[in-house]
């Protein structure tokens, strides 16, 4: 019963979701929207590589910036995907009330509302990618993938995206008239913190450790090493780690942060009750 | 006689006076209302300051030549402007049909275009105090020295840029009239291809000449340019345009963009009105 109701939750929201998304308007200008917006983020970056070193790609901090910027794609979908719910269900729709008193699991509702910006977001990043490989000379060779890795630390990745989406639901659920800039600003900040698109050494010293603590930091460094292997590998911010210790970092992170995840949205979740904020709007 | 209709809020205004006053009535909230929220605008400074902090880690990633970095910070303070366009003008009429309250504006006896106006002129002034709020942080943080040639010409720049952007707003502001639940999209989607092709963060000239020209229909890309000229030592060097050529485009833009709003809000209001749609809420 309880498998089947948690189940429920997830794929209908996951069905409603996909809905909200891509029903406001015909299926070409949907696939529009959902290609230009990253791609132009990407060529912003290859434009700024492209006066500063005379168009030269070969120089192994452009995969590091291009394949960096890609997969954080996935940050601002997934985390912010599943924080925004609450905001689009509670001021917009107006229906947050009615999901709480419908069978069903909020945790699981909202994390099955993220996975439509998941599939939005990996067609972003393929083809941000696939841009990269054919028109940028990004060194993707095929047959010198490390899949496993790949696979594992991709999928490892959603997951604790999608818990630290969690998470910013739950602040979100107790915050009343700034709920929408929780999820941006976060995901902002990470990309400062993480070195999405710079090696953490450029960051001022004593402000580097937060980087480090952050989870999104291993996942792009194993996405990149890879993909990329020794390119990634050059740089000096992780260069003396193994991708297995990389990847133990990961994990423990990952756990750190989706049980901080979990319990913080079960307290927010209890606060907002307390205080009638679940059908608060503000017309913000 | 009943003595409340002799106070000052009784007297009509008719004409111009009207119109005046329904500029700075639609003007007030956005000037005064959104200064009493003090935490917005703590938003509005950090949300551009973390895109300037990424983009010129990179340039310092690259060894890119300091000028790069002051570029990025006018690019940041710039994308405030741009974002107003977007969420405060092109959208507000459709937020304000979401609310309720744009049929009241269609029936108050006042003139839409000054409501455009006051909302341009207020959004216009507050969103210049996060802009000076974002170069003053991000020029302190990053050690950004300016060097004006001219002050005058900077300060003409300036503000036909703003006049000719608010005046596109108007006009973006009349087509988002017509959209529904489309609206919010298609905002949120003019923002990273616009960065991208108005040269936010490096100069125009770096895009192949036709993709600029193109641009530059889009004021903040001839104002960025005529302003990185007028106020970095070596920014003539990365001009698209003269300054001189630069203000003559933003004259003629400010103008064309000011009339074809009148003009396009006369047309789309009497669509809206034979359609139904003024009052409609597609969520």
């Amino acid at each position: 019963m309880k498998y089947s109701e948690s189940w429920r939750s997830f794929r209908m929201a996951t069905w409603l979701g996909w809905q909200i998304e891509s029903n406001w308007t015909d299926p070409f200008l949907f696939a529009v929207y959902s290609i230009v917006k990253p791609l132009s983020g990407a060529a912003i970056l290859v434009v700024m590589y492209s006066v500063i070193t005379q168009g030269d790609f070969t120089n192994a901090l452009f995969p590091y910036i291009y394949l960096g910027n890609a997969f954080y794609i996935y940050v601002g979908a997934v985390m912010t995907g599943v924080s925004w719910a609450v905001v689009d269900d509670r001021e917009h729709y107006k229906t947050l009330k009615y999901m709480y008193i419908a069978p069903i699991r909020i945790p699981l509702y909202l994390l099955g509302r993220g996975v439509a910006r998941f599939i939005t977001g990996s067609i972003a990043v393929i083809i941000t990618i696939t841009g990269g490989v054919l028109f940028l000379h990004v060194p993707l060779n095929f047959a010198e993938i490390n899949w496993p890795l790949f696979i594992v630390t991709l999928l490892l990745g959603v997951v604790m995206l999608a818990m630290l989406g969690l998470l910013l639901a739950g602040i979100t659920l107790t915050v009343a008239r700034h709920e929408g800039f929780i999820g941006e600003a976060t995901a902002g900040a990470l990309y400062i913190f993480s070195g999405a698109v710079f090696p953490l050494d450029v960051l001022p010293a004593w402000i580097r450790p937060l980087g480090f603590f952050m989870p999104t930091t291993y996942w792009l460094e194993l996405l990149r090493r890879s993909l990329v292997g020794n390119v990634a590998q050059a740089f000096p911010t992780l260069a003396a780690f193994s991708n297995g210790q990389i990847l133990g970092i990961l994990v423990a992170l990952s756990i750190v942060f989706g049980v901080t995840g979990a319990l913080v949205f079960r307290r927010c979740d209890r606060i907002a009750r307390e205080r009638g904020l679940i059908d608060k709007t503000t017309n913000y | 006689m009943n003595p409340s209709l002799n106070t000052k809020y009784s007297r009509k205004d008719t004409g111009w006076r009207l119109f005046l006053k329904t500029i700075i009535a639609r003007a007030y909230p956005r000037i005064i209302g959104q200064q009493r929220e003090t935490s917005w605008m703590i938003f509005d400074v950090v949300m551009p300051m973390l895109g300037v902090i990424a983009y010129v880690l990179v340039y310092r990633a690259l060894k890119a030549p300091e000028e790069y970095i002051g570029f990025v910070v006018m690019g940041g303070a710039m994308t405030a402007f741009w974002m107003n366009i977007l969420w405060s003008m092109s959208s507000q009429l459709y937020w304000e049909k979401e609310q309720g309250n744009l049929a009241l504006y269609i029936m108050a006896p006042n003139s839409m275009m000054a409501i455009l106006l006051g909302m341009a002129l207020g959004g216009m002034l507050a969103t210049l105090m996060r802009a000076l709020a974002v170069t003053l942080l991000g020029s302190l943080m990053f050690g950004v020295t300016y060097q004006v040639s001219d002050f005058i010409q900077l300060f003409a720049v300036f503000m036909l840029a703003m006049v000719a952007l608010y005046g596109m707003g108007m006009m973006m502001a009349s087509a988002f009239l017509l959209f529904g639940r489309e609206a919010w999209h298609m905002a949120n989607l003019a923002q990273e291809p616009i960065f991208l092709a108005s040269g936010f963060y490096f100069p125009i000239k770096s895009l192949p000449f036709w993709v600029a020209a193109g641009a530059s229909i889009i004021p903040l890309t001839l104002g960025m340019d005529a302003m990185r000229q007028l106020v970095f030592p070596s920014g003539f060097k990365i001009g698209f345009l003269t300054v001189s050529t630069e203000i003559a485009i933003l004259s003629v833009l400010s103008v064309v963009f000011v009339v074809t709003a009148k003009f396009l809000l006369a047309y789309v209001e009497k669509i809206a009105v034979r359609e139904g749609r003024l009052t409609e809420s597609r969520r």
